[in-house]
């Protein structure tokens, strides 16, 4: 188990260093920062003073290194639009992101499991067939649009919820809902492929004939270890979600981390940006980590591999 | 159904008969790609379906309601937007933006992705190492946050939408590839081929991708899909394919104003990319049921 954990350990400090090169990349494959930080009508004396001001003199690899330095650290140097550190930004809005996602692929879950094992226990009845229904429909519908269509049905014409903004739990209802829809499909696949193979199994046969009450062979026998793979699938959905957070959080102009990366980029705010990109990047390999672990921890026989 | 021809051999449906069989009583294949095939036309005879320029403004006769709404006339079936832009023009003219992200976006990502899949699942090993990391990289990146990014350093235009989702999204083609390489790389007749002396290009070309593309054109659609919702996404967001063109993201993301007062503005085009979308993935279902019947659940 140790040595799995450093394994994996090292991958993902390996990913999230690539990751960071890339998104400080970013910033120099469109050309001088300095000329695009300056504006029109600059001088090249305001444009040098940029560049010294900002270190974009230096060599383009000691830039990153002691931007990595400076990041790894915790200081991910000063945002241009506001002139304050990126730490605050972002300290100030990811909680609202990652209460956001949390409480989306809660729904998500909340909505896949039942519905994965009610299909699965009747193969080809109402309940699969609705349940294929709502997950071919939620491929195809952009969320974007979706959401729009949620606020013009449960905002404006019924005005059950608010229009827009953050600041109060009502705020999140059709955001949760949006976003943990497009998660469901996924999961209550998985789930019910999961519960048909271990339906199938010996031990369930056995439970039965033991004449165990069917309900607690389904949840108790059956359901925990179909569950397992659910626990990978779900730590990757959500973190999928909040790279989705930045469509969301615009349309319903939710203030947090997803809405200013979008605001960022429409102000090229880099240093916000390319923040953003590696603290989304790194929360997505902390999450795979994670749920490698916890399943390597619920099924031993992975912990070989 | 198998019987014996005049020269005395045994004559049943070949394998390509038995599939046309399967393709024509599938009913998810025909739907899906008799509608994507509709779409298709219409895009590409747009022209002949509608004599209205979707370009041309007209500010006297801004947003008036399509026909199938109180006061709506034929003379702008779907209505006109907050130019004064027929809007049906604009529809038919958008779907070949739609189609185009959709084709070269799969194309790109399909190059890149089969390459790399296929390297892995054939050689393994370190080149396997070294693909597998590329693809945790690549998944471990924000999509929407990178593709948005870069369209605003390099500007809006078409190229440069289709080259970043093209480069993005090359990770299912991978992962797919891979393990259905890996999965008849050890079999019989590569193996032959292998002590035949073929080289190792001839046996990817002529061995393996045959034996992969099934796989492959089920993955080309779904991520034909995959480009078309994000590059709407990215247009209405304002930071992919830029005003006037005709993209549906971009007539949703004009409509958006008028949302509490003319919201038929954002339903019109949002069901023209659901219908799309959905004609896709029908079709894509479709091909993976008729050309590998063994693999449906």
């Amino acid at each position: 188990m140790f040595r799995f954990f450093l394994k994996r350990l090292g991958l993902a400090a390996l990913v999230a260093m690539t990751v960071s090169l890339i998104s400080f990349s970013l910033l120099f494959l469109a050309g001088d920062p300095a000329v695009a930080l300056a504006g029109e009508g600059a001088t090249e004396i305001d444009i040098e003073a940029i560049r010294t001001r900002y270190g974009f003199d230096r060599p383009i690899p000691m830039q990153y290194l002691s931007w990595l330095g400076n990041a790894l650290s915790g200081d991910f140097g000063e945002s241009y639009y506001f002139k304050t550190p990126v730490v605050h930004l972002i300290t100030e809005k990811l909680p609202v992101t990652m209460s956001l996602g949390l409480s989306a692929i809660t729904f998500a879950i909340l909505l896949a499991i039942p519905l994965g094992v009610a299909a699965a226990v009747r193969p080809n009845s109402l309940i699969d067939r609705f349940a294929l229904f709502i997950s071919v429909i939620g491929q195809a519908m952009p969320s974007f649009w979706f959401g729009l269509i949620m606020i013009v049905v449960f905002a404006v014409n019924l005005g059950w919820v608010p229009v827009s903004g953050s600041d109060s739990w009502r705020h999140f209802i059709l955001p949760t809902i949006v976003l943990g829809y497009y998660a469901t499909p996924a999961i209550m696949r998985l789930t019910r492929a999961g519960m048909l193979e271990v339906l199938r199994a010996d031990y369930i046969r056995t439970a039965r004939a033991k004449g165990l009450r069917p309900g607690k062979v389904l949840f108790k026998h059956a359901l925990r270890n179909a569950v397992i793979p659910v626990v990978g699938l779900a730590a990757v959905q959500l973190g999928f979600m909040l790279g989705g957070s930045v469509i969301i959080e615009s349309i319903f102009a939710l203030n947090g981390a997803g809405f200013l990366a979008f605001e960022s980029i429409s102000r090229n705010d880099f240093p916000v940006v390319q923040a953003l990109i590696l603290v989304f990047s790194l929360i997505y390999v902390l999450l795979t980590l994670l749920a490698d672990l916890l399943n390597a921890w619920l099924d031993p026989r992975i912990r070989v591999a | 159904m198998t019987s014996i021809d005049n020269n005395g051999r045994l004559a049943g449906p070949t394998p390509a008969q038995l599939m046309r069989r399967r393709a024509f009583s599938h009913f998810g294949f025909l739907i899906g790609g008799g509608v994507l095939a509709l779409i298709i036309l219409a895009a590409i005879f747009a022209p002949l379906l509608t004599s209205q320029d979707p370009y041309a403004q007209d500010l006297s006769q801004r947003i008036l309601r399509p026909f199938f709404m109180d006061g709506g006339s034929w003379d702008h079936p779907l209505g006109t937007d907050h130019l004064g832009r027929d809007y049906l023009a604009r529809l038919l003219y958008g779907a070949r933006i739609s189609l185009i992200i959709g084709l070269v976006t799969a194309l790109i990502s399909g190059v890149i992705g089969t390459a790399m899949g296929v390297c892995a699942g054939y050689f393994g090993g370190r080149v396997d190492t070294v693909v597998m990391f590329l693809i945790t990289v690549r998944l471990s990146m924000p999509v929407v946050l990178v593709a948005l990014a870069v369209v605003a350093l390099f500007g809006g235009s078409l190229f440069v939408v289709v080259s970043v989702l093209g480069l993005l999204l090359w990770d299912r083609f991978a992962v797919v590839m891979r393990s259905s390489t890996m999965q008849i790389r050890g079999l019989d007749y590569v193996t032959s081929a292998q002590a035949l002396g073929c080289s190792t290009p001839r046996i990817i070309m002529t061995e393996i991708m045959p034996n992969v593309l099934n796989n492959l054109i089920v993955i080309v659609t779904l991520e034909m899909a995959h480009a078309i919702i994000l590059e709407a996404a990215l247009s209405f967001l304002g930071l992919g394919v830029q005003p006037p063109l005709p993209s549906w993201g971009l007539m949703i993301s004009e409509g958006k104003d008028m949302l509490f007062f003319e919201s038929w503005l954002i339903t019109v085009p949002g069901i023209a990319l659901f219908v799309l979308i959905f004609a896709i993935n029908l079709l894509g279902d479709g091909i993976r049921d008729v050309t590998a019947p063994e693999n449906r659940n």
